[in-house]
């Protein structure tokens, strides 16, 4: 054994070497077959299903386009719209507090509930906890609305029972603009926070110990532990869940489609209800173009917005 | 004497004796976040609790309360094609689910692990399609579909569901996540590329898969904005489409029928939910971090 292997070894090397230069040029040519080949599925479907309907979405929004007779230009007339179309401008209003509020109250709850169960506590309560919390998080959007419609349901809804229980009167949850619009930030957060609390609870779990055993030391805890720690520590983490809390509400839609279809009057009428509304039932394509166009560039304008933030106020380790 | 009894007794007394108690004994604190965290969990729960409880006890008169019973459940199936809402439903997540993960594979390992020239460009692209939102190409893929000659049939939701940058921007990094001396080892073997991806990556890859996969599925039972809009006859109706056109056209006259309908849907998420936990978390957080 001790002498064949030494003998054996350059054998093995000279040829793996010719083997190399031969097969080399066939391996590589192979290798561009592969990338052609594997990339194609989804290089084709972005292009037909994501690049040419962008571009077509920037085309259209020039033009009022019923499907039925030819296009016409319009030059920005669907633009200048979004502004002067009452309904199309209460919707883009309305979503911009919807986000302002929904997302601030999801950050909160999750933020609270995060730091609450990465506290000290037994495992397995924690494991629970955690699962329960971010349990809405997978269930159909339609679904839940669904529920929501009969949980707030003036006549025999579970929260009316309860209020009257504690003898308030019954509230016209669906049926009023201010409790319409109350309702589809609840619901939309109880569906959503989990996904925050997912982030943060990462975020937590990934600050070093010792750092707050150093602080504790030093007599910092609670309150002043979490403000000039924990907060800190988790910014990168609390900029990503803003950022994508905020893209994510910008573009509700199903939760007031199912819950209120809009209402009532249009005070719970979103920016893509009218995209949805605009194209499907009035046949406006090119103003339902403009008003997608409009969101897509908020929603860029977030994600940069991000990129400058991280790099200002961020605090990285 | 004196010095040696008294420099360790002040450091040592209030360090020890409360952090041992505190391991016997759940503090205030540890309770009162514990009831907190109770709180905030029933209110999570309580609302699809309160569902199944309606839907098992149905009242003529709508709403629940009435006695234990499983009519509301035989009721949404005799209101509405049950059986075809769902099995479209689990055709379209099932393709979609399916496709995403071949897709995402093929092209996620040709971005992570074979070089040629504008690899990173064509990437930057496909990553960058991720920030476009649904809502802005649905016209035109509304469109184009109906060009194709595809509208109104589920081919219409699958189709266009199935290139996945997402799905892609996941593999890429799980195939970087494996050695990449795995491919030298397989070459000397005489392996060729494509033996090399089919043999030794792909095999290995498929928890990065599950993750694609699961996610496709939970997206996909649950979407309702495209149905809504490249479905039209109710034949061709998913899930969720198919329940909120039921309540609908039944009012709140039968609540419990409607819950029913909301308690059969959610079925499929509670088996990914216990299931497929761990990697619906992952996937769900995959991409934010880097």
């Amino acid at each position: 054994m001790a002498v064949t292997l030494p003998a054996e070894r350059p054998r093995v090397d000279a040829s793996s070497a010719t083997l190399h230069a031969v097969a080399g040029k066939r391996a590589r040519r192979a290798r561009g077959l592969m990338a052609a080949l594997f990339l194609a599925p989804t290089v084709l479907g972005i292009t037909l299903f994501t690049l040419i309907p962008i571009v077509a979405s920037i085309v259209l929004a020039f033009f009022q386009w019923d499907i039925i007779s030819p296009p016409k230009f319009v030059g920005v007339d669907n633009f200048v719209a979004i502004g002067t179309d009452p309904t199309v401008r209460v919707a883009f209003l309305n979503t911009f507090g919807f986000v302002v509020v929904a997302v601030a109250l999801q950050l909160a709850v999750a933020l609270g509930l995060a730091v609450l169960v990465q506290s000290k506590m037994p495992g397995w309560l924690r494991g629970f906890f955690r699962s329960a919390l971010f349990f809405p998080l997978i269930l159909s959007a339609a679904s839940v609305s669904l529920m929501m419609a009969f949980l707030f349901n003036q006549d025999f809804g579970l929260v009316n029972q309860v209020l009257s229980l504690v003898n308030l009167p019954a509230v016209p949850w669906l049926t009023s603009a201010g409790g319409a619009t109350v309702v589809v930030v609840l619901v939309y957060v109880w569906q959503n926070f989990g996904f925050s609390f997912l982030l943060f609870v990462g975020g937590l779990a990934s600050i070093p110990r010792d750092v707050y055993e150093a602080s504790s030391i030093d007599g910092i805890t609670g309150w002043s532990q979490f403000r000039h720690i924990t907060l800190p520590l988790l910014s990168p983490t609390v900029l990503v869940a803003s950022v994508m809390a905020i893209i994510s509400a910008l573009q509700i839609f199903d939760q007031p489609y199912v819950l209120t279809r809009g209402g009532p009057g249009d005070s719970t009428r979103t920016a893509v209800m009218v995209i949805f509304e605009s194209a499907f039932q009035q046949l406006q394509f090119g103003k339902a173009s403009a008003i997608g166009i409009v969101l897509t560039l908020i929603i860029m304008g977030v994600t940069a917005l991000q990129f400058r933030l991280s790099r200002r106020f961020v605090f990285y380790q | 004497m004196t010095t040696t009894t008294t420099v360790p007794r002040t450091p040592l007394r209030p360090t020890t004796v409360p952090a041992r108690r505190r391991r016997v004994l759940p503090g205030p604190s540890t309770i009162a976040r514990v009831v907190v965290l109770a709180v905030a969990t029933f209110l999570t729960l309580g609302p699809v609790l309160w569902t199944l409880w309606i839907a098992v006890t149905p009242k003529a008169a709508g709403g629940g309360g009435g006695g234990f019973s499983l009519s509301a459940f035989s009721e949404v199936f005799s209101k509405v094609d049950m059986v075809l809402l769902v099995w479209n439903s689990a055709l379209v997540t099932g393709l979609c689910a399916v496709g995403q993960m071949f897709t995402a594979a093929l092209a996620g390992y040709v971005f992570a692990r074979v070089e040629f020239r504008g690899s990173r460009a064509l990437f930057g692209i496909v990553l960058a399609t991720m920030m476009v939102p649904l809502q802005v190409t649905i016209v035109p893929v509304f469109m184009l579909i109906r060009g194709m000659g595809l509208s109104d049939t589920l081919l219409a939701l699958i189709l266009p569901a199935i290139p996945t940058a997402f799905g892609t921007f996941l593999m890429r990094q799980y195939f970087l996540g494996l050695p990449a001396e795995l491919a030298e080892a397989a070459a000397i073997d005489g392996a060729g590329p494509f033996r090399t991806f089919r043999s030794v990556y792909a095999p290995l890859a498929m928890p990065g898969l599950a993750i694609v996969g699961i996610l496709a599925f939970n997206f996909h039972w649950n979407e309702f904005f495209r149905p809504l809009i490249l479905t039209i006859s109710e034949q061709n109706f998913t899930l969720p489409l198919g329940l909120v056109t039921l309540q609908g056209n039944l009012g709140t006259g039968s609540v419990a029928t409607v819950l029913a309908g909301v308690v059969l849907s959610m079925i499929p998420a509670l088996v990914v939910f216990f299931f497929g936990q761990r990697p619906l978390r992952e996937g769900l957080t995959a991409g934010t971090s880097k």
